[in-house]
């Protein structure tokens, strides 16, 4: 099992739906987020063009985070998600200045939290928060290890990218163009 | 309780042939819940009981049918779109995820208030319900002795709304308007209605979902959230389709589109017409279809004749091969194609005509009541409570418009607000408003004149759930509660199959806040016009109609929605005889409604004034995450976006030496400059003759402690109107700004 997620770049708004179901889901103190949407803007008028990106942690298979904790607080579990022990936990950022894509936070508890690709919901055989209310559909996940999968078959046969690739970090947060 | 029940609902079906009846028998259910009720047992559940809620959302019209869950404390944690609801499909806009914060925002209004000293200066005293209730009635009924009833009116937005109508009538007025009319949609009604015979209201029978070509005229899905055109667009995307979009902004829709057309802003009907010009002169029209349905033709042909591409480059700065390329693409997905109508369309003063061409130009590609076009709706009707008849006013708000705007089909908001300051040629200039749910500061444009109407006012009433700017003009105050804490009237919406959903409360009312049908019904006391309200409670009038659709409050307590069977088709069939609700009984491309009233029948091309040296067109529009100034201060929504920036293109911003960031104050061609900075971004997605922000901030009210001050208002720079003589509708987009660094004298001292 590999946990995957992909990003139709082609559908995205940047409606921030993603953020605040997120933000419910999770209570997520404001002023906070685990997710963010970023807009890349390239050309001049009125020759441009535009990507739009739901981002989030990218669990990667080889993240820096969980190298860099000095308690074992960051972790990979089943399927490969990238955690947080939170009473392992002492907030020392050493994480945070480890993630290439800025994806931790220092909850106003003392503690680093992230997305956690709401593993919570998977264990009840739903999808992520953001997935499930995204209203222009453009947000996949499942299992990379299924060929079957949905997100395997897109990543088949639609061109896609990952994030800062050169970081070597191995992320599992793809974006479809 | 009455007893002249009908045991029945009625399917609409405008477009085909006229009405069609669907009679469901439903008299054992009916006579089943009256022997519930008179058991003493009402049978349907109690929030405290209930983990998840049934609601419709009241963030915006679209009205999208969601559960509402509590967590382990029952506190009130989340809102999830209703998978059976064709509105949202499950899945909510950002919007309605964090309606939460609506509940939760501590700066809500709390208890009734009344005012101490003049208007404006949001200074009241605590009162109590009955107090503040018996102030309204009082100043009702010497309004009535006075002046007579009719000097009152009801500006609303939402649900509420409806009660307070049903009181204003039965005290005997019927000036009822929401700014959503003239001041947004108002002119595409009427253009649609004029060449179709129906109007589009909301959800759009858009067909999105199948179209093979999209067309955004300054509509930008996306940026504009409502929730079911946003999905079926990214449908629509997934199927291969062509989005061509227009509009002077690289928006979020163009990023989306085959074709961006970046068009001198003002110029879109000149592009229209060009587009007819094309599809007549390269015969692209759907032949079958107009031959078969539409009026005028030939007459059109003549008329679009001189308006080629080349004539249309010089004015709207697009280059013909691409207006032919577009016409040729709409034409070739045809019917499979939308023209989109659009939203809020008040922009230029000839809006109604705008529309009517992208009405005709729908016509002729045979996009109407068409697979991927335009499809047929059907609304469930939900029996009307039986209430004794309204008295008949003896006037109202047309008379007040003096014979101009003839075919406004609704009240105009902007028209009861201009007849409530007195002119020697009117009886009866207006004495009392009602204002429910909106925020007329900031909808209304020409702010000084709002302030100059409500001065005029013998009393001036605000029902809202946040002391919004307008509730410091109010005399008394009424704390509604938020749309999770209370009952609404079912939503009934057409969609491509008729559908009802229930909205109930997840919890109890906070502070001293009550739902308006109790309002309404507590003044209906006091004003003896209780026989308009024959249900104590919400509860007994929903069962009371549920019952009588072969359902009941407690089934839809538990479902949210119902979906009822469509009986007519969603598509003309092939050769289909239609007649259509027009004096020609046809689509009219030469409309013999506009010719009869005085109007163009065809659409004209008219330049529209442009900006002085050195101004720049105000441009607004929307953010996905919020709804106006309604959702600023929502801390969930606010935490999205706290503020609006003003887009400047590189080239403006060096003419004018702006940096990324700077905050600058705004002024317009009257002289008027903005309350507050707003921060500058400097971008290539906007026309160099134009600026853009988002609507709703800039908020004047120091009680919204997120919002107040946050941002600029684009509406107190709305001082230029453009009226739309064929209905009334406010055209706004003929304002221009230039930049200031500083503001006003008053402001900073």
């Amino acid at each position: 099992m590999r946990y995957a997620m992909a990003i139709d770049t082609k559908k995205c708004v940047g409606c921030s739906d993603c953020v605040v179901a997120c933000q419910t889901e999770n209570n997520v103190p404001l002023g906070y987020a685990r997710d963010w949407i970023r807009e890349i803007n390239q050309g001049v008028y009125p020759h441009l063009h535009m990507e739009i990106r739901s981002e989030r942690c990218n669990h990667c298979d080889n993240s820096p985070c969980v190298r860099s904790c000095p308690t074992g607080a960051s972790h990979y579990e089943e399927g490969g998600i990238v955690k947080v022990t939170k009473n392992k936990c002492i907030g020392c950022s050493a994480c945070i200045v480890s993630c290439p894509y800025d994806a931790r936070y220092i909850h106003p508890d003392g503690y680093v939290d992230k997305c956690t690709f709401c593993d919570h919901r998977l264990k009840k055989g739903e999808l992520p928060a953001c997935v499930s209310v995204c209203p222009t559909k453009c947000m996949y996940f499942g299992d990379l290890d299924n060929p079957e999968s949905e997100i395997s078959q897109l990543l088949n046969k639609r061109l896609h990218k990952v994030l800062i690739p050169e970081a070597g970090t191995g992320p599992r947060v793809y974006f479809l163009h | 309780m009455t007893t002249n029940r009908r045991d029945f609902i009625k399917i609409s079906a405008l477009g085909t042939a006229g009405l069609i009846w669907g009679i469901w028998n439903t008299r054992a259910g009916a006579l089943a819940g009256m022997a519930e009720k008179a058991a003493g047992s009402p049978g349907w559940l109690s929030p405290a009981d209930m983990k998840i809620t049934p609601t419709y959302c009241e963030i915006c019209f679209w009205k999208c049918a969601g559960w509402v869950h509590k967590n382990d404390r029952d506190e009130i944690w989340k809102i999830t779109g209703n998978a059976k609801d064709p509105n949202c499909d499950g899945r909510f806009c950002p919007r309605g995820t964090g309606g939460v914060g609506m509940y939760h925002d501590g700066d809500r209004l709390k208890t009734p208030l009344i005012r101490t000293e003049e208007r404006g200066m949001q200074t009241f005293r605590e009162a109590s319900w009955d107090e503040a209730l018996q102030y309204i009635a009082d100043k009702l009924a010497q309004i009535k002795a006075e002046h007579g009833p009719e000097c009152t009116a009801l500006f609303t937005h939402g649900s509420g709304g409806k009660y307070f109508t049903r009181l204003l009538k039965g005290y005997g007025s019927d000036n009822v308007a929401a700014p959503s009319y003239a001041q947004c949609r108002g002119p595409r009604e009427v253009a649609f209605y004029a060449t179709f015979g129906m109007g589009l209201d909301s959800p759009e029978n858009t067909d999105i979902r199948d179209t093979r070509c999209l067309v955004l005229i300054g509509s930008h899905l996306g940026e504009n959230m409502h929730n079911g055109q946003v999905q079926e667009m990214s449908d629509a995307i997934d199927k291969g389709a062509t989005i061509i979009t227009v509009d002077p902004r690289y928006s979020t829709a163009a990023s989306k589109s085959k074709y961006w057309l970046p068009i001198k802003p003002a110029t879109d009907l000149a592009l229209l017409l060009a587009w007819m010009h094309v599809i007549i002169k390269e015969e692209r029209y759907d032949k079958a279809y107009v031959e078969q349905y539409t009026y005028g033709f030939e007459q059109l042909k003549a008329h679009v004749e001189p308006f080629t591409p080349e004539w249309a480059y010089g004015i709207t700065t697009l280059h013909p091969q691409v207006i032919r390329e577009t016409a040729r693409e709409m034409a070739a997905a045809a019917p499979a194609v939308i023209v989109h109508p659009g939203r809020h369309v008040t922009w230029y003063g000839d809006d109604t005509q705008r529309l009517r061409a992208v009405a005709i130009l729908n016509a002729l590609l045979g996009a109407w009541g068409r697979r991927g076009g335009f499809y047929m709706v059907e609304s469930p009707e939900v029996p009307a409570p039986e209430l004794p008849p309204f008295p008949v006013p003896t006037r109202n708000w047309r008379m007040a418009l003096k014979g101009k705007y003839a075919l406004a089909d609704l009240a105009l908001a902007n028209g009861l607000c201009d007849a409530t300051i007195p002119t020697p040629d009117l009886d009866c200039s207006i004495k009392g408003w009602i204002v429910n749910g909106t925020n007329l500061m900031e909808t209304l444009p020409d702010r000084a004149n709002t302030i100059k109407a409500i001065q005029n006012l013998d009393l001036m009433v605000v029902v809202d759930t946040m002391p919004m700017e307008i509730t410091g003009w109010a005399d008394v105050v009424l704390p509604e509660c938020t749309y999770l804490e209370r009952y609404d009237a079912l939503r009934d919406t057409h969609h491509r199959v008729p559908v009802i959903a229930l909205r109930m409360p997840a919890a109890e009312p906070k502070y001293d806040s009550k739902p308006a049908y109790w309002m309404a019904r507590e003044l209906s006391k006091k004003m003896n016009l209780l026989q308009y309200f024959p249900f104590e409670t919400m509860e007994e009038e929903l069962d009371h109609e549920l019952q009588q659709m072969g359902t009941s409050l407690k089934e839809m307590q538990q479902i949210g929605v119902k979906v009822f069977d469509k009986q007519s088709p969603l598509y003309f069939a092939e050769g289909e005889e239609v007649t259509f609700d027009t004096p020609t009984g046809k689509i009219e491309l030469y409309s013999t409604y506009f010719a009869d009233a005085g109007f163009d029948p065809m659409p004209v091309y008219t330049p529209h004034p442009e900006p002085p040296e050195g101004f720049y067109r105000l441009n607004y529009g929307r953010a996905p995450m919020h709804t106006f100034s309604r959702t600023v201060n929502n801390p969930n929504l606010h935490d999205l976006m706290e503020e609006n920036t003003l887009w400047v293109n590189p080239k403006t911003a060096k003419l004018h030496d702006l940096t990324n960031g700077q905050q600058v104050w705004l002024e317009n061609q009257d002289g008027i400059i903005s309350s507050f900075p707003i921060k500058v971004r400097i971008t290539e997605r906007i026309r160099w003759d134009s600026v853009y922000m988002v609507h709703g901030f800039g908020n004047n009210s120091a009680k919204l402690s997120r919002a107040h001050g946050r941002g600029a208002s684009d509406t107190e720079l709305v001082t230029r109107v453009m009226m739309d003589p064929i209905m009334g509708g406010t055209g706004m987009r003929g304002n221009f700004v230039t930049f200031r660094t500083s503001g006003r004298e008053e402001v900073q001292s």
